[in-house]
């Protein structure tokens, strides 16, 4: 078979054996080392860096994250191979900004990293995807599409994931979408007796992520676009 | 020379190619015996245009739930996969925002609901950790105790069906009868079966009763022989490993690249488990081995789960030999009620008692993701409080989904049977992809 090298985790020499973190402070505490490299390579890029029960966030610019996220993918000294999760929140407090949180892991130095970057409110939910960096990211960013309405640019197939394509009542983690839905029972039930589940065999919807360039206009922009309800 | 065996073997499917591409099923055998690699792909015609769609599931028994699989096939082969999830979704993270940290545990039980009791732990975990608890002695082995009797349970489920969609039926039986024995055990000590909801924060719901230990003690001796017997009954059959070696190989670098966890990914060298490198609840402080698979493959992860049967039995022997007297819950009022005969009986209790229930405890502001060595891979709950009773936002960092987004890239040449057996080997739970 193939001759595979097993990828020893905390690798790196001099790594103290973990162990299981007893009476952290709510505030302050050890700072992930990155942060300060991630200071130094991109400036003004990256914002502050918190540690909150223990764990590390460091805040960077929206649009930089794919370039910061490959940086700390590929660079030896940080070496976080590992993506653990991206997802959003958005806080009741209605002018807090949408924060972006990627959570990352180095298997190599045993560090754990969140990034965040805050989307203002009323600006455009936009942000680089990761997916060239972690193939992993490909679901994660669908969900966190499919639920908050974000685009991700750059991802290679940014179509709903949980909930079905043509559903038109927005974007169901949003605090603004209630939580029995926007629609009515009634309104719910004649969409799902209206659907058509075949359409969802055909040869053209399997292509779409090949062939995106070729499909007519308006499909293109139903599909990079997403729904526009409830934004 | 090869022996007949290695030939057979070697026929099933071998995946990716050193050139990275899915690759063919060779139709005769070549002279050199390592037929897979040097069969030319002109032995195979390619028929252009005339691929065939195959739709399975959602509501095939061997998808294990409601996932749904487009195919396309040339002949038999994969040329491509698609699947389609959500067929379970019930938003249980935009229910968690409207939930109080305790009233969000029996969600967890919903998600991986193999693995009840562990998610309920992992949530208190995360929860404590944003209250700033820290757990009593006896509570910590206790909930050790409680992971691993539910990663067995959850990893003789996966035996036993995996058995069932490969075609090996008994294992199926045997598997399910330890795991009566488990869930009688989890009966016994919470007084549920499946859905536990066995932690708060804080603490357990219940400890566990007298003579407790002994039925454990029971199960651990009557245990092993079982999984001697599923060993015996499979890990040299020439059925099972022409059905499973070499199937939906995934390189040490593709399954980190690809997010995978737990036995998926250690199945492809990659020596990662939470318990080792992110401890929690003391797990340093055990005695036991991580299996590490060399080949990457279905055969491995199976390999992988049935050793980490194995250790997870020496962790239980570990942790009831240590497992200390005094309370289960904390000592503090923020999070934990008062006894029930005290809150009848006595008004500042009543009212302790309705405060904690009615308006719930608040943590500080803040945020934590701790993630647990769950039996499908690296389980995390994100949480962010903004100091009211309830979270902002409750994220689940599903295993099972994370490692289901590789399977269009594991299946893509190999076989429609082979499909069946490559998602059977990564374990998913619907409830916890759709959520």
């Amino acid at each position: 078979m193939t001759d595979f090298v097993v990828i020893e985790a905390g690798s790196a020499p001099g790594l103290p054996a973990p162990v299981t973190p007893k009476n952290v402070p709510h505030r302050g505490g050890e700072v992930n080392p990155s942060a300060e490299a991630l200071k130094a390579q991109f400036g003004a890029a990256i914002g502050r860096a918190d540690v909150v029960w223990g764990e590390t966030s460091v805040f960077i610019e929206a649009a930089r994250a794919l370039e910061i996220v490959r940086w700390l993918h590929d660079d030896p000294s940080q070496s976080y191979e590992y993506l653990s999760d991206v997802t959003a929140v958005e806080f009741r407090d209605r002018g807090q900004p949408i924060e972006m949180i990627w959570h990352l892991r180095s298997i190599k130095y045993r560090r754990f990293l969140r990034l965040k970057a805050q989307i203002a409110k009323g600006a455009p939910l936009e942000v680089p995807s990761v997916w060239p960096v972690y193939k992993g990211a490909d679901w994660l960013e669908r969900e966190c599409f499919d639920m908050f309405g974000i685009k991700f640019t750059g991802h290679p197939d940014l179509r709903r994931i949980l909930l079905w394509e043509q559903y038109a009542e927005g974007f169901p983690l949003r605090k603004d979408f209630p939580l029995r839905g926007r629609f009515s029972r009634a309104e719910q039930l004649r969409q799902a007796l209206a659907a058509n589940p075949e359409a969802r065999y055909s040869m053209e919807e399997l292509s779409i992520a090949d062939a995106f360039a070729e499909l007519p206009l308006d499909m293109r922009a139903r599909i990079k676009g997403g729904e526009t309800t409830g934004e | 020379m090869t022996t007949k065996r290695t030939i057979e073997v070697e026929l099933s499917t071998s995946g990716l190619g050193h050139d990275g591409r899915p690759q063919r099923i060779p139709l005769v055998v070549g002279d050199s015996g390592g037929v897979a690699l040097q069969a030319p792909p002109a032995l195979e015609p390619d028929l252009e245009g005339e691929h065939m769609l195959i739709n399975i599931g959602p509501q095939h028994p061997a998808t294990h739930g409601v996932l749904r699989l487009v195919l396309e096939l040339d002949g038999e082969t994969v040329v491509r996969c698609i699947p389609h999830i959500g067929y379970l979704h019930c938003g249980f993270e935009k229910i968690g925002e409207y939930r109080q940290y305790n009233q969000i545990i029996p969600w967890t039980d919903r998600d991986d609901y193999l693995n009840c009791i562990g998610n309920n732990i992992a949530f208190s975990l995360g929860a404590e950790r944003l209250f700033g608890i820290e757990i009593t002695p006896r509570c910590t082995v206790l909930r050790v105790i409680g992971m691993e009797l539910s990663r067995i349970s959850s990893h003789l489920v996966w035996m036993g069906t995996t058995g069932i969609d490969i075609g090996a039926f008994t294992p199926f039986l045997w598997s399910f009868q330890e795991r009566e024995n488990i869930y009688n055990l989890l009966e016994g000590w919470v007084g549920a079966r499946l859905t536990t909801t066995a932690s708060r924060v804080g603490g357990m719901a219940a400890d566990i009763p007298d003579g407790w230990l002994d039925g454990l003690r029971g199960f651990l001796r009557s245990f092993p022989k079982t999984l001697d017997e599923c060993d015996r009954m499979l890990t040299r059959n020439a059925i099972w490993t022409g059905r499973t070696v070499g199937l939906g190989v995934m390189s040490p670098e593709e399954a980190l690249n690809y997010g995978l966890s737990g036995p998926m990914l250690r199945a492809s060298g990659v020596d990662y488990d939470v318990r080792k490198d992110f401890p929690y609840l003391d797990y340093e402080t055990y005695d036991f081995e991580v299996p590490v698979g060399v080949n990457g493959d279905v055969y491995d992860r199976y390999l992988v789960r049935m050793e980490e049967m194995r250790q997870s039995v020496r962790i239980i022997e570990q942790a009831m030999v240590r497992l200390p007297d005094g309370p289960v819950n904390v000592d503090d009022p923020r999070v934990i009620l008062p006894p029930k005969h005290k809150a009848t009986s006595e008004m500042e209790s009543m009212i302790h008692h309705f405060k904690n229930v009615m308006e719930g405890p608040r943590p500080p502001i803040g945020e934590t993701y701790v993630a647990v060595e769950a039996p499908k891979g690296e389980k995390g709950y994100y949480m962010v409080s903004d100091g009211t009773a309830k979270p902002v936002r409750w994220r689940i960092r599903p295993p099972s989904f994370v490692n289901l987004a590789a399977i269009p890239k594991m299946v893509e040449g190999h076989l429609l049977s082979d499909v069946i057996a490559i998602n059977a080997s990564i374990d998913i739970v619907m409830g916890e992809i759709d959520r």
